[in-house]
């Protein structure tokens, strides 16, 4: 009896009019969810860096007037054992630390023989960076304790080595001394290099006193036919805080501290919670951004149904004036006219939804984008299509309900 | 004063045209008895049309009063009035005017509709009311597939649909031929025998010779009274 079958008559014009509203929902939730997706990784990956944590990582320092031209040049940049020893030593809030030296060096496994990203570090490691043990064990403190050469392969590492689990027991030669290889743990891999993981270029463990003990500080290099020598005590220390409230603060006292005791700014400090909340608040700017962008579609929407509701209250004004003389009150004509125009805008909404998810499919499909479709952005357009049928068809429900019967019903 | 179930007293409607005020009605006093059928005849500008307007409920006195069936009705607000119509009063137009989207059937429906029946009661309802003015077997066209006459009488089930006593015809044959036409007011005198009052404007006295009584206007004022029961104040 109401606006329905007056819709269904013109279905043509009907759908004409709700394709505003179907792009604008449509552009919303297509355009939610490809933001959604961009950030989803990054935020996903500065997440598995652990949100208590801090990474303190060594950096070369370019010294002024010294190239590596000068044969025999001793570089000394990084952080050392005392900066940890330190960390670990003055901070309340710092609950654990893991330090890593990194040396490349050449290793063999029966017959495989191959250069290997070798780390050497404390148990504490594998509770900072957690990752499933696929066979054996990892290093524990009784391992530094009794200085045994002890070896754990990563995932990355014991495919270079064809390692498995029956490798375990066997020995490693890490340049000229043997280990024995102990586990082997699994390895995160990142697809996007923005952000460092901890472990995603390590091949080997082996306790850090071995390695100090076994290759030293100092690092030979050969470049472009003359040698390089560096020499670093540490290349990363991760840092566990107790409670996420304090790792902000923390992080700032042990950039003052590391400051104090460093002539260049030889470290960098990243505080995965930190990128966290910039990413997070990169993706809300994103958001809102392509959120008003839609919105504005969506108003273009609304606008097209109140003009087309208000062509057709004029063009009514006659069926409005028999609906009036036979007794209908001013407030059946206004929910007559506001259902017509929330049926097309739900309609709209639905059709859109449905474009909505199309999209972000195809986009994923096609371009290889990673999207998400949120039910929030879903729930979010199906609220604002009702708003705008109430919003909008408010005011030409109101005309229709306003027109003067007798007048209405002496137009031709 | 007689019990009239329709009664104006002293009634004025006054249109505003610019700087001119029109009198469209210009203190008319008369009293329609229950029952009764009448003509309200006059030449265009009589007042005729604007006098059926006041008795329909759709337009407002300026002054004096109008008095539907014991009620003072000069007053009341558009919902009040809209109610009335919705279950007092019946109306039948010159151009039908039947809602060209909506079905026979639907049409007849309309005002059991806003008076909130259900939709089964309401279906046999149409169908009862479409048999007694010989449409049954045109309840599911539309009006534009209908003849003038038959589009009359979907218009006259309609009006009756909500059962009321009194009936407003506003020149129910004036877009017919004489045949037709005839036919439609022979279902109106029925419909007056069965008691209803029916109250018809027209200008063609054949039309009119049908109505027991016959309400002559001029320039918003009774010239004459026409019948054999025909009182005034």
């Amino acid at each position: 009896m109401l606006g329905i079958e007056n819709l269904l008559l013109h279905k043509l014009r009907s759908f004409l009019t709700m394709l505003g509203i179907v792009f604008g929902v449509g552009s919303v939730i297509a355009m939610l969810s490809v933001g959604e997706g961009a950030s989803k990784d990054a935020l996903e990956q500065i997440r598995k860096l652990g949100s208590e944590n801090i990474i303190i990582t060594s950096v070369k320092t370019m010294d002024e007037g010294t190239g590596t031209t000068t044969p025999n040049f001793l570089r000394i940049y990084g952080l050392t054992y005392e900066d940890h020893a330190r960390i670990t030593g003055t901070f309340k809030t710092v609950k654990q630390t893991a330090p890593a030296k990194l040396i490349r060096k050449e290793a063999r496994l029966k017959e495989r023989a191959m250069e290997l990203r070798v780390v050497g570090t404390t148990p504490e490691w594998f509770d900072l960076v957690k990752r499933p043990v696929i066979a054996g064990r990892v290093i524990v403190p009784s391992d530094e304790d009794n200085q045994s050469p002890v070896a754990v392969l990563t995932e990355f590492g014991a495919r270079k080595l064809l390692a498995a689990e029956n490798t375990i027991g066997q020995a490693l030669r890490i340049g000229g001394d043997y280990f024995e290889v102990i586990g082997i743990v699994k390895s995160e891999s990142s697809e996007t290099g923005s952000i460092q993981i901890p472990d995603q270029e390590i091949d080997v463990y082996i306790p850090l006193n071995l390695a100090r003990i076994y290759f030293g500080d100092t690092i030979f290099r050969m470049v472009s036919g003359s040698f390089e020598r560096e020499r670093v005590e540490l290349h990363q220390i991760i840092v566990r805080i107790e409670g996420t409230k304090n790792v902000e603060s923390t992080a700032l006292a042990i950039e003052e501290m590391l400051k104090r005791f460093h002539k260049k700014k030889d470290y960098a400090l990243y505080v995965p919670l930190t990128l966290l909340r910039q990413a997070e608040a990169t993706k809300r700017t994103f958001n809102i951004v392509l959120g008003s962008i839609a919105c504005i579609s969506l108003l273009v929407g609304g606008i097209g149904i109140m003009n087309i509701m208000l062509a057709t209250v004029t063009e009514r004004i006659r069926e409005i004036g028999i609906r009036r003389a036979i007794g209908a009150k001013r407030k059946q004509i206004i929910s007559q006219f506001l259902i017509e125009t929330l049926v097309l805008s739900i309609a709209g909404g639905i059709i859109g939804i449905g474009m909505g998810i199309l999209i972000p499919l195809l986009i994923t499909c096609f371009a290889g984008m990673p999207t998400v479709i949120t039910p929030g952005s879903i729930m979010l357009s199906l609220i604002i299509s009702i708003g705008i049928g109430v919003i909008f068809g408010l005011y030409p429900a109101v005309r229709a309900a306003n027109v003067d019967p007798i007048v209405a019903l002496r137009h031709e | 004063m007689s019990k009239g179930i329709l009664r104006l007293e002293n009634a004025c409607k006054i249109y505003h045209m610019g700087r001119q005020d029109v009198k469209a009605l210009a203190g008319v006093s008369i009293s329609f008895r229950s029952g009764s059928f009448w003509a309200i005849m006059g030449p265009s500008g009589s007042g005729k049309s604007t006098a059926m307007n006041i008795l329909g409920c759709l337009d407002r006195l300026s002054s004096g009063r109008y008095i539907l069936e014991g009620r003072d009705v000069s007053a009341l607000d558009d919902d009040t009035l809209s109610d009335l119509r919705l279950k007092r009063l019946g109306f039948i137009f010159q151009s039908f005017n039947l809602i060209p989207q909506l079905t026979v059937q639907r049409n007849i429906e309309m005002p059991l509709y806003y008076l909130g029946w259900e939709v089964t009661r309401s279906t046999s309802r149409a169908r009862e009311l479409a048999e007694k003015v010989g449409l049954e077997s045109r309840l599911n066209h539309r009006p534009a597939e209908l003849s003038g006459g038959e589009m009359q009488r979907v218009a006259i089930a309609r009006a009756l649909a909500n059962d009321p006593q009194i009936l407003l015809a506003d020149e129910p044959t004036g877009n017919l031929d004489t045949v037709t036409g005839n036919q439609i007011m022979g279902l109106l005198l029925d419909l007056n025998q069965q008691g209803k009052t029916v109250i018809m404007v027209t200008h063609e006295p054949d039309i009119a010779a049908f109505a027991g009584q016959r309400l002559y206007m001029r320039d918003g004022a009774i010239e004459r009274i026409e019948g054999e029961t025909g009182e005034t104040i």
